[in-house]
């Protein structure tokens, strides 16, 4: 039996605060093969891993056992302390005396106790069955898919491919630039949102290591961290971009004229558009749906028009395949569609109810009113504007249950340029709490009041048209009374949801979402860019709406881990995967259609027994590259043939046979 | 199509009208009412804020005896008709109070009983259907449907959406009225108030009826006895209150879908209001 | 004045009573947003709005939230209910309200509605439906004032809206039975057993 070491932590008073450590120490000693047993304030700081370190010397330990946290937070810290001391690092084992004993058993610990002592001894069973474990090596591609052109997309591109490593960039609209090109100006700065978005639209499209595709979709991906195959579809755009020269004559003389959704149908836009002047590329589509030559069979205005003969009423979509090393998914946020469920607010019935989103595109000034903030219904400027906070945000009834972040922020820069742009306008914010939790955000907040928004604790029970004013019934609950506005026009700060199209990116890629829809990180603090799926991490407001300096650090983030992944020669696989016992496996194949990463692929052996002429057979085979250790198909397996490397059957029989025999 | 009729107590006296208007066009649609036998009061609101059983167990007596009938039920009251839905979904949901209420009446009650307001009922013969039956079409009337509380509120016993419901809208235009987008539709007249707090009511009331004023209604329909009686008997005493000068006459929607098929306005009721409809009434007759 | 910490005023049992009988336990999610009071069409009438009934109820002040005055005022007319964003059902806490304000014998605020109803449920008691005119009758008795609504009662007299003799269901005994069980508003009602 090998010579086991027991560390026992009291995580301060987390585990020693209910439990008695030295008496959990204590009784280790007398588990089978436990030569060394002691307890210490915390294992894991830097006394704690000498503690260990000099232990193994001295007691010329061959396994530790640390009963501390959750092997989640510590066991690569144990593991690298055991690599130091000369032991394989997979000779460790841990007991969770934390999250499973003293935080959710603090009222009873007398029995808590009991169920520490049974941790421990598991652990130490297990531990004495363990075996040396040692990483494979894979080959890297290096390259980088990005799912999504807006700033979180851009970003990161920009990051990777500085760093000198290929990046292809993926956007399904027309255009790069996402929701941030479409802002006028960014708080608390007021920095133009264009003027600093289309420089980096046009670095990104300039770079010599970024390939962009836009009005394209990845359809599908399959491969593992390293080697994913992805293939793309680019959209047909019905004009051939490399003819093309930008001209303009085909967008100015298209004879169709529809809601212009670049501009959430404020203004209007031809057939054949670019999204908006300063677009990336700035080369055009064809919208087919309104296309006359589609709808009526004739026109084909553009065609005769243009000079380049660029025009092709025939192109037909196509695909990309390509292997990339790692995926950065940054496909964004949309807003929540206000207009099903707040009937209240009009379910979008009055023309002077708008949206944020709306709002800016009417102050911007390429914007379909040229900057002029104006009421639709009548185009005239307003005198009093409304402006209503969580819109779909913090309702857990009929919206959101979560925060949006951002719109607090955004709604005080809506009122400052209402009070800028119209000398003796009215500006009233309803909110319920106002979080300004950025670098000069609550300043910026401040100054909106001094410049007289009125900002009224409460939120706005309905809306109602009443001639041609709006009616916002409202409450100010710090005086206790009710409020009623006349106003011109009322701002919804909608708050954000999942970019449309959300829940088919992470089936494609298999990466889950939570309970919102947004991707979930591997760790809510600890690991934000990474996903639970190898080589594939998240940037910008798809993991969770935040503003543009986060969405742009976290860009930044995803970028210094792609770059840290394909910058090796070769990767380290996990060794804690399935291993199938050729000779005992009979080929069945019931572990294939379990194993959720598609790990699993038959495989023909030659089997030579002796005084036997050799003979093939099939058995299964697990890819370590794309095992993520889950163990369901060591469940399957009728013939007792896999097993999971370092959960093995014998190991957990042992641990079982610790509890209960 | 064959239904049980709960009138409720109110359409036996001060909203006889509406009684006498409902089965006029129901009969005139095809539409055979079944009054549901030796019916009992609802409780009303002076059940469920005095004793949250009882607010189950009167109208729980009346659906068990549509069942008997196997009959679903329309009901023309508002207030009745969301007393009769939360109490099925009272009966449904909270085993205890079910059994209660069924030993001390001394039968059970299944649940298989549909209850549907007026408004649903007629619309579901079909609006082109009612369309059909109009030779009257009510051209000059510039109508506010009021469909104030009951009707449409809490969510999910409500007959149609909670913040701009239509229906009723949309009976009237089939009968060729205008109908108006307006936004007191659904705020609430003070009901049953005005009887304990008088002066609190009559605020409701005139804010109602200014903005139907405001919005360019010369009449208001509605579908609730409560509702009517707080519109148009009240309207004397919100003017003396407020020093204002309303006349609009209030209409239960039958009497108008009746006026819209041609029958005898007398039989409808049209005499038996506070405000005078006979400018109204004249303009559509032409 | 509130005042909180130490020996909290809060009461438990009573405010899970009012969260049980308004089928929902979600009072404390009240952020205080407004959105009812915002919409309530009586609030303009009441001493304590409706988003500060929620609070009083979190603040455990029970004393203030059954003697107030804006539970009697209360229409139901479920606006509050409908746009709550925390889904709390407000105005079946206030209709538990005045049960329990009932059971506690502190109606003062509220005589005259408490009155009106309790006139409503005897005649309904009595005879299985709403005896109109009746109970109009009684409420100006008990109210001394003859004379309240007597425009509306000459008006509804000449166009034969009100009945003037009580119309009694076959079923009175199973109604009644319904009115038997303990607690019951009008369970022993001061009525003459013959009409």
């Amino acid at each position: 039996m090998p010579r086991i070491g027991v560390f026992v932590c009291w995580c301060g008073s987390n585990i020693g605060g209910v439990l008695d450590c030295p008496a959990i120490a204590q009784e280790a000693a007398s588990f089978p093969g436990v030569v060394f047993s002691t307890e210490y304030k915390y294992v894991c700081s830097d006394p704690g891993q000498k503690l260990i370190v000099d232990a193994i010397k001295e007691h010329r330990l061959e396994r530790v056992v640390v009963a501390s946290c959750s092997p989640r937070l510590h066991e690569e810290t144990f593991r690298q302390v055991l690599r130091r001391s000369g032991l394989n690092p997979y000779f460790l084992e841990m007991a969770n005396l934390r999250e499973h004993c003293s935080w959710v058993h603090p009222d009873t610990p007398e029995q808590a106790q009991r169920k520490a002592v049974d941790l421990v001894r598991r652990a130490a069973a297990k531990a004495a069955r363990l075996e040396p474990l040692f990483p494979g090596k894979i080959p890297v591609v290096r390259r980088c898919l990005v799912i999504g052109g807006g700033i979180a997309g851009i970003q990161t591109a920009l990051d990777v491919a500085d760093a000198g490593l290929e990046v292809l960039l993926v956007e399904r609209e027309p255009t790069i630039g996402g929701n941030m090109v479409k802002l006028d100006k960014t708080f608390p700065t007021l920095d133009c949102s264009a003027c600093i978005s289309t420089p980096k639209m046009v670095a990104a499209a300039q770079h010599p290591n970024i390939k962009l595709y836009t009005y394209a979709q990845v359809e599908e991906i399959t491969g593992y961290i390293g080697n994913f195959k992805a293939r793309i579809r680019q959209k047909a755009r019905f004009v051939d971009h490399a003819k093309c020269t930008g001209c303009g004559t085909c967008w100015t003389k298209c004879p169709v004229s529809v809601p212009d959704d670049f501009n959430l149908g404020l203004g209007e836009r031809g057939a054949i558009h670019i999204p908006f002047p300063q677009a990336v590329p700035n080369k055009p589509v064809i919208d087919l749906a309104h296309c006359r030559r589609s709808t009526r069979g004739k026109c084909g205005a553009c065609a005769k028009l243009c000079p380049a003969g660029a025009i092709d009423y025939e192109q037909k979509d196509e695909f990309i395949e390509a292997e990339v090393g790692a995926i950065v998914v940054a496909t964004g946020y949309g807003l929540f569609p206000w207009e099903k469920v707040y009937g209240e607010y009009g379910y979008g019935r009055f023309p002077d109810v708008i949206t944020g989103l709306m709002f800016e595109r009417m102050v911007n000034a390429s914007g379909p009113t040229s900057g002029k903030i104006q009421r639709p219904s009548s185009g005239k400027e307003p005198r009093t504007v409304v402006f209503i906070q969580c819109v779909g945000s913090r309702d857990e009834a009929r919206g959101k249950e979560y925060c949006s972040r951002f719109c607090c922020m955004y709604t005080a820069k809506h009122a400052h340029q209402v009070l800028e742009k119209i000398p003796g306008s009215e500006v009233y914010v309803f909110y319920i709490d106002v979080r300004t939790f950025g670098k000069g955000y609550e300043e910026f907040y401040r100054r909106v009041q001094d410049e007289g928004a009125v900002y009224i604790r409460g939120r706005v029970s309905k809306v109602y048209q009443d001639g041609s004013k709006l009616i916002v019934k409202g409450a100010d609950t710090l005086l206790g009374e009710q409020v009623e506005i006349a106003a011109d026009m009322v701002v919804l700060a909608t708050g954000a949801v999942p970019a449309a199209g959300a829940a088919d990116v992470a089936r494609m890629i298999g990466i889950p979402q939570d309970k919102d829809g947004f991707f979930q990180e591997a760790h809510p603090k600890l690991r934000p860019v990474e996903t639970h799926t190898g080589g594939v991490f998240l940037a910008g407001t798809c993991q969770g709406p935040k503003d543009i300096p986060d969405t742009v650090s976290q860009a930044s983030g995803a970028a210094a881990k792609v770059c840290g992944l394909l910058l090796k020669d070769e990767l380290e696989t996990n060794p804690l995967v399935s291993r199938v016992n050729e000779a005992l496996c009979t080929g069945c194949l019931a572990c294939q259609p379990v194993c959720p990463y598609r790990a699993i692929q038959p495989v023909t052996i030659t089997e030579r027994l002796p005084g036997q002429p050799p003979r093939e057979r099939v058995v299964a085979r697990v890819n370590e590259g794309l095992c993520q250790g889950c163990g369901a198909c060591t469940v399957a397996c009728r013939a007792g043939a896999i097993d999971l490397k370092g959960f093995t059957n014998k190991q957990l029989l042992a641990e079982v046979d610790a509890l209960c025999l | 199509m064959k239904i049980g009729y709960y009138p409720g107590c109110s359409l036996q006296s001060s909203a006889k009208e509406y009684d006498r208007a409902t089965r006029l066009v129901a009969r005139h649609l095809g539409i055979q009412l079944h009054d549901i036998n030796d019916w009992n009061c609802c409780g009303a609101t002076a059940a469920h804020s005095m004793d949250h059983f009882l607010a189950a167990a009167l109208p729980a007596r009346n659906l068990i005896i549509a069942e008997e009938m196997g009959l679903d039920v329309t009901v023309p009251c508002a207030a009745c008709y969301q007393r009769l839905r939360l109490a099925h979904r009272v009966l449904a949901e909270n085993e205890e109070t079910a059994r209660d209420i069924s030993q001390l009446i001394g039968r059970p009650y299944k649940g298989k009983v549909r209850i549907y307001s007026l408004i649903e009922t007629i619309a579901g013969i079909g609006l082109e259907q009612l369309a059909a039956q109009v030779v009257r079409p009510l051209k000059e009337l510039r109508v506010a449907c009021y469909y104030g509380c009951l009707l449409v509120r809490p969510p999910g016993t409500g007959c149609d959406d909670p913040e701009n419901p239509r229906l009723m809208d949309e009976l009237l235009e089939a009968a060729k009225a205008e109908t108006l987008d307006w936004g007191y539709k659904n705020e609430c007249c003070g009901a049953s108030l005005v009887f304990s707090e008088r002066r609190l009511a009559l605020h409701l009331i005139r804010n109602i009826l200014r903005n139907a004023v405001d919005a360019g209604a010369t009449s208001i329909a509605c579908a609730c006895p409560l509702c009517q009686s707080n519109l148009d008997t009240r309207q004397g005493q919100v003017n003396k209150e407020f020093g204002t000068s309303f006349a609009m006459p209030i209409f239960y929607f039958p009497q108008l879908l009746g006026l819209a098929m041609g029958l005898n306005p007398q039989d409808l009721g049209l005499g038996m209001h506070f405000v005078d409809p006979q400018r109204a009434i004249k303009a559509v007759s032409g | 004045m509130i005042l909180l910490g130490g020996k909290s005023s809060t009461e438990p049992d009573f405010i899970s009573a009012v969260a049980r009988a308004s089928g929902h336990a979600t009072l404390l999610h009240c952020y205080q947003c407004g959105k009812c009071t915002a919409g309530c069409p009586l609030a303009f009438g009441m001493d304590h709005k409706p988003n500060q009934i929620i609070r009083l109820l979190q603040l455990g002040r029970i004393k203030q939230v059954l003697g107030s005055r804006a539970i009697w005022i209360c229409a139901g007319c479920w606006t509050c209910t409908t746009r709550c964003p925390c889904g709390i059902d407000i105005a079946q806490v206030m209709d538990s309200l005045r049960v329990l304000a009932r059971n506690e014998g502190e109606t003062v605020q509220g005589k005259d509605v408490v009155s009106f109803n309790e006139l409503f449920l005897q005649s309904v008691r009595r005879n299985g439906r709403v005896f109109e005119f009746g109970v109009f009758m009684g409420r100006n008795l008990r109210r001394r004032k003859p004379f309240l609504d007597a425009d509306l009662g000459r008006f509804m007299l000449t166009r034969g809206k009100l009945r003037l003799t009580a119309e009694r269901i076959k079923g009175t005994k199973e109604v009644r039975r319904l009115f038997s069980r303990q607690g019951a508003p009008v369970r022993n009602p001061k009525e003459r057993t013959k009409e």
